[in-house]
C-alpha cells in the first residue's frame, strides 16, 4: 500500500493505482472524458489534469501512478486553471447544439462545462465542420460533435475485438469514422454510443424520442440470451424508447449485446395482440377477456374427458418467466398430464433419465474470463452469447488456449489454438477423437492438438452451445465432453440459450413421468395444446413438423404476445399475454443466479401478464393452491427462498451413451439460429433487422457451389421435405463439404425442416 | 577541430562506401569491442565520461539512458536511430546518412552489442528518400562483409539494422511517436511513463538515440570518452554539427567543437548575407524561442550558455535571420506548421494549435484586434505542459518567444494595419 | 491489383520486422502501391490490410496521417515544394512564385495535361540547401532559382 494525500485527505491505496482510481474510490471526483476503468489508458483529453505539489507541470490524472508520500491536489487553483483551460479548447470546435442534442441531459461534456467552461466564448473564428457518417441502422453520428476521446475506438479494438472505428487524418482535421462507407457490424456495437462522451455517437431507433429528463426509468432483466444481462428500461408515456445496461461487473459488466440493448422496438410491434381472440368457423374474432377463458376452462377437460390426460400438452418459450413456467406446468399437471416441456429446439432428449440436474454453464460467469484452456464445442459464438464471447476473448488476450469443434468456422475475434470444423454428422465422432487422444488411444492431429490445450494448469472447460444442444445426437456429444472433462480435469458447462434455459428446469417445466417431451409434441401432438409465448414455426427444432403436429391437434390455446401467423393458422384461442417488460418476474440465468424484476410500463390494451392469465384459468379448472396474488409467492413456491440449491444444478449425466455411428446425409443443413430471430421480440426489432447480420444465405464452400453448378450471389431453392425456402446463394470456404447453412428462425426459413437433416438445394426459378 | 568527429571522411569521393570508411579506419571500434569482448559496462563507462548528450534536441546524457535499458531482460530488446529530422531548421542527420552512413551503422552495432539487442531499426525522415536508399544500400554492404547480421565478425552474435522510413509528419521526431509508426500506427505519441528502456518498440526494452549521437559511438570507444570530452567543455562533450540556415552566406553544417563562440560560427557560414545586419536567431530548431541578434553575439554554442540566453540548443539547428523580417510573418509560418503538425491526440495541442495560426494570420493580414496578444499569450501558457509530448510545447514557446522579444512589431501590425519593417 | 514486383517488395519490407508484426510494413507497403497506382484509392488501401492481415481502417489511418500519401488523384509529376520558415527565408517564395506561373497552376491544382501538380509542403530537413522540392515524393531537387528550375522542368517528359 501506498500513503498519499488527496485534498488533504490522507489516503491508503494500492501500489500501482492512477491518480484518478485513487480519488474515484475516495468518493473524489476528477473531470475526464477519455478515461474509462474498463478501456486503455490515452490521457488524450486532459481534462482530468490535476496538480501534484512539486511537480511544475500538472498531470493526468488518469495515467499518473501514484508514489508514497504524493500529495495531489484537485481543486486547486493550478489544477481549476489547467482544467477550465481544457475545457475551453474543449468547446471552440463543438458545435453547442444542445438543444437538438439527444446526448442534452446526459452528456458529460455539457455536465463538465457548467462546472468548467466560461459564460462566453474568448474564440472568434469559424468553427470546425465534420461531415456525419452512415454507419448502419443502429448508431447515428453527429461528428461534428466529437472530441476525439477515442473511447469508440479503443472499445473496438480491446473489447469488441475487432477495429473497426478509427482517427483518421490528422491534428485538427482529424475525424473519427469506421472505413471509408464501412458500417459497423460488431455485435457490441450499442456499447459505442453508451461510451462516447457527447452527443457524436447516439441511438439512431432512439433518435429523437424523447429527452433524457423525461424518461422514467425501470431496472429490469434481459430476456433474451442466457447471461442474464441486468439492463435499465426507459420509457416516456407507457412506451419503452430505450434499454441500457446496468453496469454489474458479474454479469453483463458495463456492456450489452446489440440484440438487448435495440430488441425494445420489438415490443411495439405493430402485431401486439391487445385483445383476447377466439376462432369460430374459422373465423377469427376478438372477444372479452372472461368468454375467452371460459372457452379454454371448458375445452380443455373436455378433451380430457373425452380423450384422457395424456391428450393434453403444453409447451412454453424458454423466455419466459420462471412464474410463468411453474404455473404453466402446474397447470398442466393439475390435469392429469405430464406432457410439458419448454425446450423447443432440443431434437435428442435421451439424457432427461441420466440427468444429475438443470444443465448450466458451469461455474460464475466472471470465471469465464479467468479460463486457461477452453473447448468449444458447437456454437455460433457471437451471435449466440455476445458478452461470453467477450469474456472468453479477454481469457485468450490473458493467454488462454481456445479450441473448437463445430460446424462452423466464423471469425470469432480471438485467437483459436486448434479447430475441427466438421460436418454436423461428424461431430461426435471428431469428439470422440479428442477423448480418444487424451486417453493417450490412437487419434489424429486435430484431435491431438485440441487434447493439448489441456496440457498446462490453470482452469479449463469444456462448453457447449446452442448447436450442441440442438444436435441430433446430442447425448452423445454430452457423454463425450463429459468424458474429455473428467480425462483433462475441465469443468463441463452448458452455454445458455435462452433467458430461462436453467429457469425452466427448475420450474419443473419438464416431463417428469414419461410424459411428452418438447420434441415428442412438435412431432404428433396431443389432441389438446397449451402454448406459452410459442412460435412453433420459428422457435422449435423443426418448423415444418411442428406446424403439421399443431394443425393435427383438436384444441390450441395460446399464450402470446403477438398475433403471429402460424398461430392465426392452428390455434383456436389467443389470450393476449405481456412481454417481460410489462410484467413481474424472474430469469434464472445460465450460471444459476435468480434474477426478479417489477414490470417497467403497463401491460398494453387488454393484454395481462401471463402469470396472472394461468392463474386465472387454474382458478377456473380447479387447480388446487393456485391462488397467488403476486408473482413472489409463485416464485416462493417455484424456487423456494430464491436461491438455487447448489445441488440443483448438474451437468453430469447418470449414465454415458455409447457411441453408434452415423451416416451423413447427402447434403446436411447448418441450422444455427439468426442472431436477430431467436426469439418473439426480438425478430420484430425493425433496426436490428436491417443489420448486415440479419441478413442470411445459404451458405457453402467453394467446392459444394461448384458441385451444384452455382455461383455466390445466385439466387436458390432449398428445401427439406414440402418445405422450400428462395435464399441467395453465399460463398464460404470455411464451411465443411456438403454442408449448406441455413438459418433458422427467420420468416424466410420458416416451413423447413430440421436443423441437422438432409438439405436439398437447386437453383430457383424466380418468376420475373 | 572541425570535422573531427562525424564528417572526417567527408572530403573523399564517395565516402559513404564502405571501402572509403574502412579506409579512415572505420569499424576499428566495432573490431576492437569483438576482439577484446568488451564488457558492456565498460563501454556504457566510457559513454558516460565522454559527456555525450542526446543530439536530436533534449541533450539528454547518452551513458546514462543507456544504463537504463534492462539488459539482463531475457525477451527480445530493441535499439532504435532516430533520423527523423523534420524541424524546421534541422537537417544534420540527413548528411550524416549521406555522407557518413557507415559510422552510425558502426554506432547502432556497438549500441546493439552494449545493449543485448536483438535488432535496429533507423527511422529516416521520409522526405529525405535519396538518403534512405543509400543507407539500405551500406546495410546491404556492411551484411555482406559480415559487420552486420550474422554470426558478426565471427563473434558467434547476431545484430541486424533495418530501415524504416517516415512518410511526412514531424511528430514522428519525437521518440514514442517514432516507435508507434515503425509498429505501422500512426505517429501519436505514448505517454510517459513508462518510458522506452521498459516499454519500447513492441513493447519491448528499447533504446532510442539521434542519428548523431550514436555515429559519435565510434570515436567515444575507439579514443575513449576522455578524449571525446575534451573535443568540447564539461558537461558539453565532444564536437557538435551544427546546421546554419537563412539569411548567411554560406548554408550548411558545421561540426564544431561545443562551446565555440556563435560569432566564430556565423564567420565560418559566411556572415550575414548581402552585407544586411543581423536581426534575431533561432539558435535550436523552430520550436525554440527566437534570440534577438545582439544577444546572440555574445553567446557560445553549447547548452548551458544558450540556456542563460533564454533558449535552448536543441539539436543545433541555426536560423538565422536578417534586418529585412518581419516577425509577425515568420510567427505566422512558423504556427501554420505546429497547426499542420499536431497529431490530433491531445485537446490543447488539437485545438490550440489552430487557433493560435489563426490569430497571427489574423494580425499578419491587418485584422488583428487589441486583446490579440494577451490572447496569444493565454492560449500558449494553457498549451504549455499540458499535452503528451513536447509538440504542444513547441507550438508555444515560438509565440511567447517572438512576444517577448520583438512584441512592438505584434503591436504596430494590430494598430496600423501593416508591416513595420517592410511597411507591406 | 499490384503487380508481382511490387508484392515482392512489399514481402521484403514485411521480411524486416518480427513475425505477426506485418502492420509495421503499412508504410512502405502504401508507398510501393503509391508508386505503382499513382494515388491511393480506397479499395488500394482495403487490398495493402487485406494483404498485411490488419483492419482496414487501421491502414485508412495510416493513409491519412502521414502527406506524404495521396489520397487523390495527383498529375504525373508531384512537385512539393517546402515553403517553411528556413526555406522561406532563402527565397522559397519567390521559386513557388516562378513555378506557379511557369505551369499555370495554385497549390494543390494539377495542370490540365494532368502532367504536373503542386503542393506546399513542411520541412523536408534539407534547409541547408533551400530552397528545395521534392518530385514524386522520392527525388529532391535544391537550391531553386527559376533557372535550376527551369531546368527541372525541362528534364521531366
Amino acid at each position: 500500500m501506498v500513503n498519499i494525500e488527496i485534498d488533504g485527505k490522507a489516503l491508503s491505496v494500492a501500489e500501482g493505482s492512477t491518480i484518478i482510481d485513487a480519488a474515484d474510490a475516495a468518493g473524489i471526483y476528477i473531470p475526464r472524458f477519455c478515461y474509462h476503468k474498463k478501456l486503455s489508458i490515452a490521457a488524450n483529453c486532459r481534462m482530468c489534469l490535476v496538480e501534484v505539489v512539486k511537480v511544475p507541470k500538472p498531470m493526468p490524472a488518469c495515467v499518473t501512478p501514484v508514489v508514497e508520500g504524493m500529495n495531489v491536489q484537485t481543486r486547486s487553483l493550478k489544477a481549476i486553471a489547467a482544467q477550465k483551460a481544457v475545457m475551453e479548447f474543449m468547446l471552440i470546435n463543438h458545435p453547442l447544439d444542445c438543444p437538438i442534442c439527444d446526448q442534452g441531459g446526459e452528456c458529460q461534456l455539457q455536465d463538465l462545462a457548467v462546472g468548467f467552461g466560461a459564460s462566453a466564448s474568448r474564440y472568434h473564428e469559424e468553427k470546425r465542420v465534420v461531415l456525419n457518417k452512415d454507419i448502419g441502422p443502429l448508431i447515428s453520428t453527429d461528428m461534428t460533435r466529437c472530441i476525439h476521446c477515442t473511447r469508440c475506438v479503443r472499445f473496438g479494438q480491446e473489447v469488441g475485438g475487432i477495429m473497426e472505428m478509427g482517427q483518421v487524418g490528422r491534428g485538427e482535421h482529424s475525424e473519427i469514422t469506421p472505413f471509408l462507407g464501412h458500417a459497423i457490424e460488431s455485435e457490441l456495437s450499442g456499447n459505442m454510443i453508451d461510451l462516447c462522451p457527447v452527443g457524436a455517437l447516439t441511438s439512431k431507433p432512439f433518435r429523437y424520442a424523447a429527452r433524457s429528463w423525461e424518461l422514467r426509468r425501470a431496472p429490469s432483466v434481459s430476456p433474451h440470451d442466457g447471461l442474464g444481462s441486468n439492463i435499465e428500461i426507459q420509457s416516456k408515456n407507457g412506451r419503452v424508447v430505450r434499454v441500457l445496461p446496468r453496469s454489474n461487473d458479474a454479469i453483463n459488466e458495463c456492456w450489452l449485446s446489440d440484440r438487448e440493448r435495440f430488441s425494445y422496438e420489438g415490443l411495439h410491434a405493430a402485431d401486439r395482440l391487445q385483445r383476447p381472440m377466439i376462432k369460430q368457423n374459422d373465423v377469427w374474432r376478438e372477444c372479452d377477456w372472461q368468454y375467452a377463458l371460459d372457452f379454454a376452462a371448458q375445452a380443455l377437460p373436455a378433451v380430457k374427458d373425452k380423450r384422457g390426460a395424456t391428450e393434453i400438452g403444453a409447451l412454453g418459450t424458454p423466455h419466459a418467466t420462471v412464474e410463468e413456467l411453474y404455473l404453466l406446468q402446474k397447470l398442466t399437471r393439475a390435469l392429469g398430464s405430464d406432457n410439458i416441456d419448454f425446450r423447443l429446439r432440443q431434437s435428442d432428449f435421451r439424457t432427461d433419465d441420466a440427468l444429475h440436474g438443470a444443465p448450466w454453464l458451469g461455474m460464475p460467469i466472471t470465471e469465464v474470463a479467468e479460463l486457461g484452456s477452453v473447448l468449444l464445442v458447437g456454437t455460433a459464438l457471437r451471435a449466440d452469447h455476445p458478452l461470453l464471447a467477450l469474456r472468453l476473448r479477454h481469457a485468450a488476450m490473458r493467454g488462454a488456449r481456445i479450441s473448437l469443434v463445430n460446424p462452423l468456422d466464423d471469425n470469432l475475434l480471438m485467437p483459436l489454438v486448434a479447430k475441427s470444423i466438421v460436418a454436423p454428422a461428424a461431430m461426435v465422432q471428431a469428439l470422440e477423437q479428442v477423448r480418444r487422444a487424451l486417453a493417450g488411444e490412437p487419434d489424429d492431429a486435430v484431435a491431438h492438438a485440441i487434447a493439448n490445450t489441456f496440457n498446462r494448469g490453470g482452469r479449463k472447460a469444456v462448453l457447449l452451445g446452442n448447436l450442441a444442444q440442438h444436435h441430433p445426437h446430442f447425448a452423445e456429444l454430452h457423454s463425450v465432453a463429459q468424458q474429455i472433462a473428467e480425462l483433462s480435469g475441465a469443468r463441463l458447462g452448458f452455454l445458455g440459450e435462452a433467458a430461462n434455459s436453467v429457469g425452466g428446469y427448475l420450474a419443473g417445466a419438464i416431463p417428469r413421468a414419461g410424459g411428452m417431451n418438447a420434441g415428442a409434441m412438435l412431432t404428433a401432438a396431443p389432441k389438446a395444446m397449451i402454448l406459452l409465448g410459442v412460435e412453433p414455426e420459428r422457435d422449435s427444432a423443426n418448423a415444418a413438423q411442428s406446424i403439421a403436429a399443431l394443425h393435427g391437434a383438436d384444441l390450441v390455446v395460446a399464450l402470446s404476445a403477438y398475433k403471429s401467423a402460424a398461430l392465426l393458422e392452428t390455434a383456436d384461442v389467443l389470450l393476449p399475454i405481456v412481454p417481460f417488460s410489462e410484467t413481474s418476474g424472474s430469469f434464472v440465468s445460465t450460471e444459476g443466479r435468480v434474477q426478479s424484476f417489477a414490470a417497467a410500463v403497463k401491460p398494453l390494451g387488454e393484454a395481462r401478464p401471463a402469470w396472472k392469465v394461468l392463474r386465472v384459468l387454474g382458478n377456473l379448472l380447479n387447480v388446487p393452491d393456485c391462488a397467488f396474488e403476486s408473482s413472489e409467492q409463485v416464485r416462493a413456491e417455484a424456487l423456494g427462498d430464491g436461491i438455487v440449491a447448489e445441488g440443483r444444478l448438474d451437468n453430469r449425466l447418470k449414465t454415458i451413451k455409447a457411441i453408434v455411428p452415423v451416416t451423413a446425409p447427402g447434403l446436411q443443413r447448418i441450422g444455427d439460429v439468426a442472431p436477430y430471430q431467436t426469439d418473439a421480440i426480438v425478430r420484430r426489432a425493425t433496426a436490428l433487422q436491417k443489420t448486415h447480420a440479419a441478413q442470411i444465405r445459404a451458405w457453402m464452400n467453394g467446392a459444394l457451389l461448384a458441385k451444384l453448378s452455382v455461383a455466390d450471389g445466385d439466387m436458390l431453392k432449398v428445401s427439406q421435405g414440402e418445405g422450400s425456402a428462395t435464399l441467395m446463394a453465399g460463398r464460404d470456404d470455411k464451411l465443411p463439404d456438403d454442408c449448406v447453412r441455413v438459418a433458422a428462425g427467420h420468416p424466410l426459413t420458416a416451413n423447413l425442416g430440421g436443423l441437422f437433416d438432409e438439405i436439398k438445394v437447386e437453383r430457383a426459378i424466380l418468376n420475373v | 577541430m572541425a570535422n573531427e568527429v562525424i564528417f572526417h571522411s567527408i572530403h573523399l569521393p564517395e565516402s559513404w562506401k564502405l571501402e572509403n570508411y574502412l579506409k579512415v579506419g572505420g569499424f576499428d571500434a566495432l573490431k576492437k569491442v569483438i576482439a577484446e569482448q568488451m564488457p558492456a559496462e565498460e563501454i556504457i563507462n566510457q559513454v558516460k565520461i565522454s559527456a555525450l548528450r542526446g543530439r536530436g534536441g533534449a541533450g539528454f546524457p547518452t551513458g546514462l539512458k543507456w544504463s537504463f535499458m534492462p539488459r539482463q531482460f531475457p525477451g527480445d530488446k530493441y535499439v532504435v536511430c532516430n533520423t527523423d529530422e523534420g524541424e524546421p531548421g534541422t537537417f544534420k542527420d540527413k548528411d550524416i546518412i549521406r555522407y557518413n552512413p557507415h559510422q552510425l551503422i558502426e554506432g547502432m552495432v556497438i549500441a546493439g552489442y552494449t545493449l543485448g539487442a536483438v535488432a535496429g531499426y533507423n527511422y529516416i525522415h521520409g522526405e529525405i528518400f535519396e538518403c534512405f536508399e543509400r543507407f539500405e544500400a551500406a546495410l546491404e554492404e556492411a551484411r555482406a562483409a559480415n559487420l552486420l547480421g550474422k554470426n558478426i565478425l565471427g563473434s558467434g552474435w547476431d545484430f541486424d539494422i533495418h530501415a524504416h522510413h517516415g512518410y511526412g509528419a514531424y511528430v514522428c521526431g519525437e521518440e514514442t511517436a517514432l516507435l508507434e509508426s515503425i509498429e505501422g500506427k500512426k505517429g501519436q505519441p505514448r505517454f510517459k511513463p513508462p518510458f522506452p528502456a521498459s516499454f519500447g518498440l513492441y513493447g519491448k526494452p528499447t533504446t532510442i538515440n539521434n542519428t548523431e549521437t550514436l555515429a559519435s559511438i565510434p570515436y567515444i570507444v575507439k579514443h575513449g570518452g576522455q578524449k571525446f570530452l575534451e573535443l568540447g567543455k564539461p558537461n558539453n562533450g565532444g564536437t557538435k554539427i551544427f546546421s546554419v540556415s537563412g539569411h548567411v552566406a554560406k548554408p550548411g553544417n558545421y561540426e564544431i567543437g561545443m562551446g565555440t563562440p556563435f560569432k566564430e560560427l556565423l564567420a565560418m557560414a559566411g556572415g550575414i548575407k548581402d552585407g544586411r545586419k543581423l536581426k534575431a536567431v533561432i539558435p535550436g530548431g523552430s520550436s525554440v524561442p527566437v534570440v534577438p541578434g545582439e544577444i546572440m553575439m555574445d553567446v557560445t554554442m553549447d547548452y548551458d550558455s544558450i540556456s542563460k540566453a533564454g533558449s535552448y540548443l536543441g539539436a543545433g539547428s541555426v536560423i538565422v535571420m536578417d534586418e529585412t523580417v518581419c516577425m509577425v510573418k515568420a510567427l505566422e509560418r512558423l504556427s501554420y506548421f505546429y497547426f499542420e503538425e499536431s497529431c490530433g491526440q491531445c485537446t490543447p495541442c488539437r485545438e490550440g494549435a489552430g487557433w493560435l495560426y489563426r490569430v497571427i494570420q489574423r494580425i499578419e493580414h491587418g485584422q488583428g484586434r487589441a486583446e490579440d496578444l494577451a490572447l496569444l499569450e493565454s492560449v500558449a501558457g494553457n498549451i504549455m505542459g499540458r499535452t503528451i509530448c513536447a509538440l504542444g510545447d513547441a507550438a508555444a514557446m515560438p509565440v511567447q518567444g517572438m512576444l517577448k522579444h520583438y512584441r512592438n512589431e505584434f503591436e504596430y501590425h494590430i494598430k496600423h494595419g501593416k508591416c513595420m519593417v517592410n511597411g507591406g | 491489383m499490384l503487380s508481382p514486383a511490387a508484392l515482392t517488395e512489399i514481402d521484403r519490407e514485411v521480411a524486416k520486422y518480427p513475425p505477426l508484426r506485418k502492420q509495421s510494413a503499412v508504410m512502405s507497403a502504401l508507398r510501393i502501391a503509391q508508386i505503382e497506382l499513382g494515388w491511393l484509392s480506397p479499395e488500394t488501401i482495403e487490398y495493402v490490410a487485406n494483404y498485411l492481415e490488419i483492419p482496414a481502417i487501421a491502414a485508412w489511418e495510416v493513409a491519412t496521417f502521414y502527406n506524404m500519401y495521396e489520397l487523390k488523384p495527383v498529375g504525373k509529376y508531384k512537385l512539393s515544394v517546402c515553403t517553411n520558415l528556413p526555406c522561406t527565408l532563402m527565397g522559397a517564395e519567390s521559386a513557388v512564385e516562378y513555378l506557379q506561373r511557369k505551369l499555370g497552376i495554385g497549390f494543390n491544382e494539377t495542370t490540365p495535361d494532368g502532367k504536373f501538380s503542386l503542393k506546399m509542403s513542411e520541412c523536408m530537413g534539407s534547409c541547408g540547401e533551400g530552397p528545395l522540392l521534392t518530385i514524386n515524393n522520392h527525388k529532391m531537387k535544391v537550391r531553386l532559382t527559376p533557372e535550376v528550375i527551369d531546368e527541372i522542368l525541362a528534364g521531366l517528359e
